[in-house]
């Protein structure tokens, strides 16, 4: 058996509830997606939030704009996207350098341990040079015993001081998490 | 080339602007953003100068933040077709407060006036609907325009979308502010946002 099912069943695992006590701590109202399998515990809880939003894109892009948006009527937002998604924001994460407005991006890697596919090896390899050479800070968590640590300090720079920042979720912690044969 | 009764745009805007009252308005990169600032500046102005394909986006995060304020995204058909996919993710999240016009001349005029997909294949008014943004017109006349404007200060009844054929010509440029964070914080103040 070569193939992973990206919706293989997978059991519920405690960290992204971790990130979801951080958004909701922080008062993120806008949660912008592009679904990823990695992400799909955290988007099923947002969407079932009373008190985030959210918000399904065509292309990751749609997200980055409006988070802009979102800040300038007064509330905070958090892009959840695959990191072949970075890809597709390099020209608007531009608004995060001409704006200065409060940005967090939650990145599921691909292509980078153990992939099966090589379409994710390219854009996985390049995404933490991609995000650093337009501005972004990056944070990164490998361990399930580490996210919720990392996505404090994500969340509290990017909140507090307003500088951009994104958290990779490793493909290792994904995979140990969700990719279950 | 120029086809007859095709409107003047900053007619157009001006027509838009006149009795905007409380409403958010955001401008995309290029002429529409000076014809915005040909009306008239106003802190609840969101000049954009680049970022092409993002108003609309922008657009449905201020709606959904503000739902009690009317906005408006007013942008040419180039910076539409570059974020086209947005009208479908406004048209799933239906904000009623949110309107979006397009000022259509079928070319790229800050770059010297090369055709776009609007001339003679794409339907913009048609994709709107086809997204799921019910409310979708095109407008011919001054005096439609002056009903549309009235009409987007309902926050009830949107999201709605409008395209609106003007002429091509290059007119001399208003220049907004250009500063992002200026910009920003003076539309945060407005609705009565701090800077942190």
């Amino acid at each position: 058996m070569h193939a992973r099912s990206e919706a293989s069943a997978e059991q519920a695992a405690d960290w992204p509830e971790e990130i979801l006590a951080i958004l909701q701590r922080f008062d993120v109202r806008q949660v912008p997606y592009v679904p990823d399998a990695g992400h799909s515990q955290l988007i099923d809880r947002v969407l079932g939030s009373s008190t985030m939003r959210g918000i399904p894109l065509t292309t990751e892009e749609e997200g980055v704009a409006l988070m802009l948006g979102a800040w300038a009527g007064g509330q905070r937002s958090a892009l959840l996207m695959q990191s072949s998604g970075v890809g597709n924001c390099i020209n608007m994460l531009s608004l995060t350098q001409v704006f200065r407005f409060p940005f967090l991006t939650l990145v599921t890697m691909r292509g980078e341990w153990g992939e099966f596919n090589p379409w994710q090896v390219p854009m996985g390899s390049s995404t933490q040079g991609v995000l650093e050479l337009s501005g972004i800070r990056v944070l990164r968590a490998t361990h399930p015993g580490e996210v919720k640590e990392v996505m404090e300090a994500a969340a509290s720079q990017a909140y507090n001081a307003l500088t951009p920042t994104a958290l990779l979720l490793s493909q290792r912690l994904i995979g140990t998490k969700v990719f279950v044969k | 080339m120029s086809k007859a009764n095709l409107l003047d745009r900053r007619q157009v805007v001006s027509s838009l602007l006149a009795d905007r009252k409380d409403a958010i308005v955001i401008g995309g990169l290029g002429a529409s953003t000076y014809d915005i600032a040909a009306a008239g500046d106003n802190d609840r102005n969101l000049y954009l100068w680049g970022a092409m394909g993002g108003a609309v986006m922008m657009g449905l995060g201020l709606a959904l933040a503000q739902p009690k304020l009317p906005v408006l995204v007013i942008t040419g058909d180039g910076e539409m077709l570059m974020g086209m996919g947005s009208l479908a993710t406004v048209g799933l999240q239906k904000p009623r407060n949110l309107s979006v016009i397009v000022l259509d001349n079928e070319s790229y005029g800050e770059t010297g006036g090369q055709l776009s997909h609007t001339g003679a294949a794409a339907d913009l008014v048609g994709v709107a609907r086809a997204c799921g943004i019910a409310d979708s017109r095109t407008l011919l006349t001054l005096c439609e325009i002056a009903a549309f404007a009235k009409g987007m200060g309902d926050i009830l009844s949107g999201p709605r979308f409008a395209n609106v054929k003007i002429d091509k010509a290059n007119l001399d440029r208003v220049l907004s502010n250009r500063d992002g964070g200026f910009i920003l914080n003076r539309l945060r103040g407005a609705l009565g946002y701090q800077p942190i």
